[in-house]
């Protein structure tokens, strides 16, 4: 309800003033912003301001990185990280989710597992590269248990606030009908609780994406699969920053894609959620 | 017993409880993965905490490894809000240039800062100045498009009010702006504070001679489980008192807008 309280005013406040460009009029000005940033670093590289030796000059890493999508081992590494956020975000969702809806319904659980849960969830989730590499070795079921380790948080909490939100007159108005406590959940609190659960896997797809490539890059030396090791062992010769960079490049272009497909999803599941707030 | 009270025990009962199950389990399966939590406790003890009284109870070891990691992480979020704040209100307050930046920055926001380490290490050299570079790239994203979004959703009423009453421009920046964007600011900062201590981790363990990260790269390299295991309870130990410090500071600076959202 807040949301539309706080949009109204937005609408007729400093909009009103200056000509909001329309979306491809926003789409145009981003593309302009891009140029002008990649035009200006490679002058600045032409130009000496930023030493060679340093940085290499945008135009090359672009080339590079154009290459790099025809490069049979790059690709296959791509492919791995893909699967190991897939895997990792895919157990995240199915625990997290559950879990967030029980300890959110259940405030009695919630309380006494309170404790145990503010003790786990400050350990960075890299700190455990090493134990869990030690145990079960580099590849994807290390990459997927460290993943899900550092991506469930923010989907159990999102859950939890979410279930908090609830409008407690819809779910009493949804029990005094017969409905049992199940269903109030699955037809009350769940859909109510979804845009918060959506903000939760967004969040969580980021720190999965960031721990997958942080996992290979560490454990990459030892011959491990995904752009980190990719990177690790482009890395270890003569510093070659241009390779580098590229596969930085389609890293961010990866991280960038898959939140814009997750806000997609996002959008259609909850089109409803939307329609009610009167956006687009 | 009251309400409150039994729920704080159950609390304390819950995790007592995990505890002894812990200590049960590892003493009756005696894996070396995995050691039993009073010998990490005392390693811990003999590690960092059996110093003298004069170093608050600190060993050699711990100020030479605690307190530099410690030390990136502040330097690191202190540079990336100085950076994000400011930028994030100028950006905010002109929605015509955030237009142009927006793919730049999302981008940058989306692009996973750990593959970034090598150009850092080749840019700064190994050690603490590609440390920090590492922690500041990858923390400011969050607190800038956060006071981005707050700075650009400042009530217009109290902002016609302020020029109404002929306010000058940096007071209604510092009065009515900052203050608006602060909640959302801090919501970034969160976020921010549990990247740093992953982005400090890792760089530690990528390239460091000292730190946490390098202390457990060690622990690992001599498969010297039990100080492995004290490295990570420390880790979970810090993030906890600084999650703790930035709530205290938020409800301190913040106090005023949450029992404003109360009434």
């Amino acid at each position: 309800m807040t949301s539309t309280t706080s949009a109204a005013p937005a609408a007729v406040g400093p909009a009103a003033g200056q000509r909001r460009p329309g979306r491809a009029g926003r789409w145009a000005r981003g593309a302009v912003g891009v140029a002008g940033f990649l035009l200006l670093a490679e002058a600045a590289g032409r130009l000496g301001l930023i030493s060679r030796a340093a940085l290499p000059l945008t135009s090359s890493v672009l080339w590079r990185a154009v290459l790099l999508a025809g490069n049979g081992r790059f690709l296959a590494d791509l492919g791995a990280t893909l699967e190991a956020w897939a895997v990792g975000m895919a157990i995240t969702v199915a625990v997290g989710v559950p879990l967030g809806v029980l300890l959110g319904s259940l405030p009695g659980v919630r309380v006494a597992t309170r404790a145990i849960v503010e003790f786990l969830r400050p350990i960075p989730s890299v700190a455990l590269i090493l134990l869990v590499s030690l145990l079960l070795g580099p590849g994807l079921r290390m990459a997927a248990t460290l993943i899900v380790y550092g991506a469930i948080w923010p989907v159990l909490y999102n859950t939890i606030a979410g279930i908090d939100d609830v409008d407690p007159v819809a779910q009493e108005t949804h029990r005094a009908f017969g409905f049992s406590r199940f269903d109030a959940i699955w037809a009350v609190s769940l859909p109510s609780a979804a845009p918060f659960i959506g903000t939760g896997i967004r969040l969580a797809s980021s720190v999965a994406l960031i721990l997958d490539i942080a996992t290979g890059y560490i454990t990459g030396p030892i011959n491990g699969p995904g752009i980190g090791a990719y990177i690790a062992q482009q890395s270890t010769g003569a510093s070659n920053t241009t390779v580098i960079l590229a596969a930085t490049l389609w890293a961010g272009v990866l991280g960038l894609v898959l939140d814009l497909l997750l806000t997609g999803v996002q959008r259609r599941l909850l089109r409803w959620h939307h329609a009610r707030l009167g956006e687009p | 017993m009251s309400r409150k009270r039994w729920r704080w025990a159950s609390r304390w009962v819950v995790l007592v409880a995990c505890v002894v199950g812990w200590q049960l389990w590892t003493s009756a399966a005696r894996s070396s993965f995995f050691p039993a939590p009073s010998a990490i406790v005392d390693r811990m003890y003999q590690l960092w905490f059996s110093g003298p009284a004069a170093h608050v109870f600190l060993t050699a070891d711990a100020t030479g490894n605690i307190l530099p990691s410690l030390g990136r992480v502040f330097a690191g979020l202190a540079i990336a809000t100085a950076i994000g704040v400011p930028l994030g209100i100028a950006l905010g307050r002109s929605p015509a240039a955030t237009v142009y930046l927006n793919p730049l920055l999302q981008f940058a926001r989306a692009l996973p800062v750990v593959t970034m380490a090598p150009v850092f290490i080749v840019l700064f050299k190994l050690g603490t100045q590609m440390e920090i570079a590492t922690i500041v790239f990858g923390t400011v994203w969050p607190i800038l498009l956060n006071t981005i979004d707050g700075a650009a959703s400042v009530d217009p009423v109290q902002l016609e009010t302020a020029r109404a009453f002929k306010m000058p421009r940096w007071e209604r920046v510092v009065w009515v702006i900052v203050p608006a964007a602060l909640p959302k600011a801090f919501a970034g900062f969160r976020l921010s504070l549990s990247l740093s201590l992953i982005l400090m981790v890792f760089a530690e363990l990528v390239g460091s001679s000292d730190g946490i990260g390098y202390e457990m790269s060690n622990a690992s390299n001599s498969f010297d489980m039990t100080f492995l295991w004290a490295t990570i309870v420390l880790l979970g130990i810090l993030g906890f008192l600084l999650n703790e410090l930035l709530g205290g500071a938020e409800r301190l600076v913040l106090g005023w807008h949450t029992t404003n959202r109360r009434d």
